[in-house]
């Protein structure tokens, strides 16, 4: 398992190949890469706060309860935090396993809850000012299909 | 003494990260209590308990959990990751 949490930009290609090298003989990788996106064409970017302390040990938390419920040969997630701009990569998942359904599955799991628990916190800014993202009850009711 | 940390709006509202708080409150509910009365940014801040989440050293846990023990208390909206 790799979890990384930065403020620095990543290659999602780069990072996926050498996930790949290291799950050799998997015979399934699915990768999940979440980027800012212009919201109406006013977003001028994405400022992300995280909770130092915890955040590690909740998306390590997280990976572990994948890994239970799944036969998985890898997990790899990243997550930036910072100022990030339109366009910019924010996080990726990738995960490793013998058949793809164990792979697409915990990649889905893991999105569903690196969204509502892990310690992040999205704030928009736009040429109108700034708003935090609000938790939306979808992304709660999610967590319900696991 | 206990740590207590604000994030996002939650930080913004009081008007800082972090502060060291002499408590002998219970439960986090309790702490809360004695934080609504300090001032009006707390009482804001603190208005709806339904729209906050709340970490005891690190691990999310409910409001009405023990303080006993407890190094580091952090308050903050619900989370928005991915």
């Amino acid at each position: 398992m790799t979890v990384r949490v930065q403020s620095d930009e990543f290659d999602a290609g780069a990072e996926l190949n050498a996930f790949t090298g290291e799950v050799a003989g998997a015979g399934a990788i699915v990768s999940f890469t979440g980027v800012v996106r212009d919201v109406d064409g006013g977003l001028t970017a994405m400022e992300i706060e995280h909770y130092p302390a915890m955040t590690e040990r909740a998306i390590a938390k997280i990976v572990e309860e994948a890994q239970s419920r799944w036969s998985l040969a890898g997990a790899l997630v990243i997550h930036r935090y910072g100022r990030l701009e339109t366009g910019a990569q924010i996080m990726m998942v990738a995960t490793a396993s013998r058949h793809r359904v164990d792979a697409f599955q915990a990649a889905e799991f893991l999105m569903d809850y690196l969204k509502s628990r892990a310690p992040f916190w999205k704030k928009e800014l736009t040429k109108d000012g700034e708003a935090w993202v609000e938790a939306r009850d979808e992304d709660e009711d999610a967590l319900g299909r696991w | 003494m206990i740590d207590v940390l604000y994030f996002a709006w939650v930080r913004e509202r009081i008007g800082l990260p972090k502060e060291q708080v002499e408590t002998s409150a219970a439960t986090v509910a309790e702490l809360v209590d004695e934080l609504r009365q300090r001032e009006e940014r707390y009482a804001l801040a603190f208005s709806d308990l339904r729209a906050l989440r709340v970490a005891i050293d690190q691990e999310l846990t409910e409001f009405d959990a023990p303080l006993a023990g407890a190094r580091e208390v952090a308050f903050f909206p619900p989370m928005t990751g991915g």
